[in-house]
């Protein structure tokens, strides 16, 4: 027997895409393979790390550790969806600008991880917006610039 | 993976129909993906339960709180109907995994997955909470403190779902708490320990009811009988907790792992046990 494949319909970054997926494939998979979207990163594979944060639903969560098939009928944002065309998100603007990112890996899942934290919660102090990135491993920064980042970002949106 | 059919049952019939013995529930998963990619598990369909209308439910109930079984961890954690009562479920929803494990993982995900170290599982039998588990012919309730029978094993039978938790409403007088030691953060824990206090009526330092509960230091999250009796009836000193302590430690039946040697653990159980009473007395008096 092989997995069957199973049709889904995810919205994904505002727009709908239907395909029909393995049951087994992973939503990092389905995003990174399917669909082309390479910006999330997988890491550890194993939800220690963060590398694949997404938002789903409006929660963050870890790519790697769910099904595509879980994801039908949901809303997905990642990494491509936060800048507007050419004009990149606040928070992008304060990543680049702190130089919050060294080898890279890590960025598009800690942007996520800050998005999801201001999406809630529009202004946190300093160790809110260390918890909010808390999922997420950086393994060159110090992480002192990237939580410099996040609060800029919150002054600037 | 081995192959499998995925299923996104609507209704908890359905689901209920879907559960052959070769059939494995999936909440979260953030348990289950892993132990599937490592083929630890000869299922062959997958019943996804997220479909399934309130099924994640937090209400007050007739005598306390029902919590759902698919509540995620950081809906429990956030509830202003547990934090009121249920400290000991509070504290141990928070710290859980990461923020991505928390929007994820259930509370019926992290007891039937039966890890000797679930968080939730200490705070639970220490409040004296049930499981209610349901299959085609109705629904039975299973003391948490009887749900486990080792490592991913759980007192379930083919066929069987958890649905949800009922936690009974906290007495007058009575307190609970949670502590636990990790290597990092997002690791799983060394030792965890709750304790629900109960204090006597009429003498505010006396202790009517103590019930304690010790996670990742048996095949299984276990009540510290020695520890308990040593504090019902007594008045609570510093001696009293000491000794209560010293109990718990002789109730654990810790073993070497990759992350702590069983002597480490058996003295952290001493050390938890000690903040976890003195917490949940403190808030059994109404001052924390």
């Amino acid at each position: 027997m092989e997995t069957p494949r199973i049709r889904i319909t995810v919205t994904v970054n505002g727009e709908a895409v239907s395909e029909d997926v393995p049951g087994d494939r992973s939503l990092l998979d389905f995003l990174r393979d399917d669909l082309g979207l390479t910006g999330t990163k997988e890491g550890c594979g194993e939800g220690e790390c963060g590398a694949c944060s997404v938002i789903v639903g409006g929660r963050l969560v870890d790519a790697c550790l769910i099904f595509a098939a879980e994801a039908d009928g949901r809303n997905v944002e990642t990494v491509e969806g936060l800048a507007d065309g050419e004009v990149l998100h606040p928070l992008q603007r304060a990543f680049a600008a702190a130089g919050a990112a060294q080898c890279g890996y890590c960025t598009p899942g800690m942007l996520m991880a800050g998005k999801a934290l201001l999406d809630r919660n529009p202004s946190p102090t300093r160790e809110e917006a260390a918890h909010g990135i808390a999922g997420n491993l950086c393994r060159c920064t110090g992480y002192g610039t990237i939580i410099q980042a996040v609060m800029e970002a919150a002054k600037e949106s | 993976m081995r192959p499998f059919h995925y299923r996104a049952p609507r209704s908890l019939d359905e689901a209920l129909a879907l559960l052959t013995p070769r059939a494995v529930p999936l909440a979260g998963g953030t348990d289950l993906f892993l132990k599937m990619e490592r083929r630890q598990t000869q299922a062959d369909t997958v019943v996804d339960l997220k479909r399934i209308p309130e099924l994640d439910r937090i209400e007050a109930v007739d005598g306390g709180v029902r919590i759902g079984a698919l509540a995620l961890m950081d809906s429990l954690g956030a509830s202003s109907l547990i934090a009121g009562q249920y400290e000991a479920l509070t504290r141990s929803a928070r710290v859980v995994g990461s923020i991505q494990t928390r929007n994820r993982a259930t509370l019926g995900g992290n007891l039937a997955n039966a890890s000797p170290a679930a968080d939730t599982a200490p705070p639970l039998m220490a409040l004296g909470a049930s499981a209610e588990v349901a299959d085609a012919g109705g629904t039975r309730q299973v003391p948490v403190d009887r749900l486990f029978l080792g490592p991913g094993r759980t007192a379930l039978r083919d066929g069987e779902l958890l649905t949800a938790i009922l936690v009974p409403a906290l007495p007058a007088r009575a307190g609970s708490s949670f502590h636990r030691c990790v290597r990092t953060a997002m690791d799983i824990a060394l030792v965890n320990c709750a304790a629900f206090i109960r204090l006597d009526e009429d003498h505010p330092d006396t202790v009517a009811e103590a019930r304690i509960a010790l996670g990742a230091v048996a095949p299984t999250p276990l009540r510290a009988a020695s520890a308990e009796t040593r504090l019902a009836g007594a008045r609570l000193d510093e001696d009293v907790v000491e000794a209560a302590g010293e109990c718990a430690a002789s109730d654990a039946r810790p073993i070497d792992d990759v992350r702590a040697s069983a002597d480490y653990r058996r003295e952290m159980v001493r050390v938890l046990t000690r903040r976890a009473i003195r917490s949940a007395f403190r808030r059994a008096r109404g001052e924390a």
